[in-house]
């Protein structure tokens, strides 16, 4: 079956490569036969079939991260051909030779392509991205959403966490502390979830500390890059006015937590 | 920096940079301006100034002027060097608006510093300032380019400046209503760009 789908053809691939986490980098040239329909996946999996590079020589099979391949999860994100995306849904057919592939840097690097988005999960648990429904007795059902409000939030609810944006963005990196845009517009997905908003001033309290909302430069990478196209800095502005607001209450020691 | 105090002191950047940093810029401009008159409309004109009693001036001068724009300055050089600009990856013109907001406003830092040492230290000194001083400044043609390139500096940082005010504060908020501001901050830009131009020309 593989015989008969091969057309003789060789992509040419060039892979950043680091083998140890803080370890040097190096580029690694690697030629893999093409097949219909080929996704940048597909490379890497020939490649740990047969981990010889374009001149010859043996060299480690490259390592790098998914799971649901079909860009739902946003596990296998790196930097192909310059772009921050998701490596499952890059098709061969539709990028440039030779394909570059890059780890996704403003994360540290584990190893070659796979990095560590931990920051972006404990982020979430900063912003309390979650709805609070636990209690000692049963809370009973929340209050409806509204319909209209359901199908936009349903928008924001697509983040997969995959890094993309951060990887976009001019003030997310190892020299600065900025959040990033994924979890602030979590926040406001949340915020906006009648029963999530019963701790809205938490959260936007929490994105008010360092590193915060306040640390976004405007140059809307993130939106642009994003593969869900999530608003995120319709978002980012949204989150702008409530902290206007909630500046002002805390300032005054206002007594209106969440109204 | 205290802990946590993070957020104020960037909405605190933002603030200062349009009132009361942006809006001196204009009435600087404005001021400039009447030197297409000529020699003696540009002398009159800033002879006003001369009507403050001088202490007050002085309090003016730093609560308006100095500290604002000391703390904006500086501040901004931190902002300006944590980022990691990107544009070759992403070209978009928003992208381009946050790389060129950022190096104007190093460049600001510079431009005003020696504009500030050239004018007003000068006076301090015993100078007078008046139409002739700025004529020998810009008899040079390489400090005339350098005043040009700051003078574009300036009305470029004011202006993108104020888009960004206007997103950070909330204020605009959909795309559409950002695309508007943009709109409207590219005209401020022309008009504040051209007017400072021609006044520092007429020096020549």
């Amino acid at each position: 079956m593989q015989l008969a789908a091969n057309t003789g053809r060789m992509v040419k691939v060039e892979i950043i490569r680091q083998d140890t986490q803080g370890g040097t980098s190096y580029t690694q040239k690697f030629e893999v036969p093409y097949r219909h329909g080929m996704n940048v996946i597909s490379i890497l999996m020939e490649i740990q079939k047969n981990p010889v590079t374009a001149d010859g020589q043996k060299t480690t099979p490259v390592s790098w991260d998914m799971n649901c391949l079909e860009e739902v999860c946003g596990a296998c994100s790196m930097v192909i051909n310059g772009r921050p995306r998701q490596s499952c849904s890059t098709l061969v057919d539709q990028l440039t030779e030779p394909i570059r592939l890059e780890p996704m840097k403003t994360f540290p690097v584990i190893r070659d392509l796979q990095v560590d988005r931990e920051r972006m999960f404990n982020a979430l648990k900063k912003v309390k991205a979650w709805v609070p429904i636990d209690g000692t007795y049963d809370l009973g059902e929340g209050p409806r959403m509204p319909e209209g409000k359901r199908q936009w939030a349903y928008e924001l609810s697509k983040c997969m966490t995959c890094g993309v944006c951060m990887e976009a963005c001019p003030n997310v990196s190892e020299k600065a502390s900025f959040i990033g845009p994924a979890p602030l517009s979590q926040v406001r997905l949340f915020n906006t979830h009648p029963t999530g908003a019963m701790i809205k001033d938490q959260r936007l309290n929490a994105i008010m500390g360092d590193g915060g909302l306040a640390n976004c430069g405007n140059s809307q990478n993130c939106v642009a890059a994003c593969p869900k196209g999530i608003p995120l800095t319709t978002s980012i502005a949204s989150l702008n006015r409530a902290a206007t607001v909630q500046m002002f209450r805390n300032f005054f020691g206002s007594d209106h937590f969440v109204d | 920096m205290s802990k946590e105090r993070e957020f104020l002191w960037r909405r605190l950047h933002s603030l200062l940079g349009v009132l009361p940093v942006g809006l001196f810029l204009v009435f600087h401009l404005s001021m400039n301006f009447t030197a297409v008159g000529g020699e003696q409309t540009y002398n009159d004109s800033i002879g006003m100034m001369e009507l403050i009693p001088h202490p007050l001036l002085l309090v003016m001068e730093w609560v308006i002027i100095y500290i604002p724009l000391m703390f904006h300055a500086f501040y901004g050089v931190y902002i300006a060097f944590t980022a990691t600009t990107n544009t070759g990856r992403f070209s978009t013109y928003r992208n381009w608006m946050f790389t060129l907001q950022r190096f104007t406003g190093v460049f600001l830092v510079v431009f005003i510093a020696w504009h500030i040492f050239q004018t007003r230290i000068q006076k301090a000194l015993g100078a007078s300032v008046e139409y002739n001083m700025i004529k020998d400044i810009v008899d040079n043609p390489l400090m005339l380019a350098f005043y040009i390139v700051g003078i574009l500096s300036a009305t470029f940082h004011l202006s993108n400046g104020l888009w960004a005010f206007l997103v950070s504060w909330g204020i605009t908020q959909s795309p559409q209503s950002q695309k508007i501001a943009t709109y409207v901050t590219n005209i401020i830009f022309v008009i504040l760009s051209i007017a400072g131009v021609v006044a520092i020309l007429s020096f020549v």
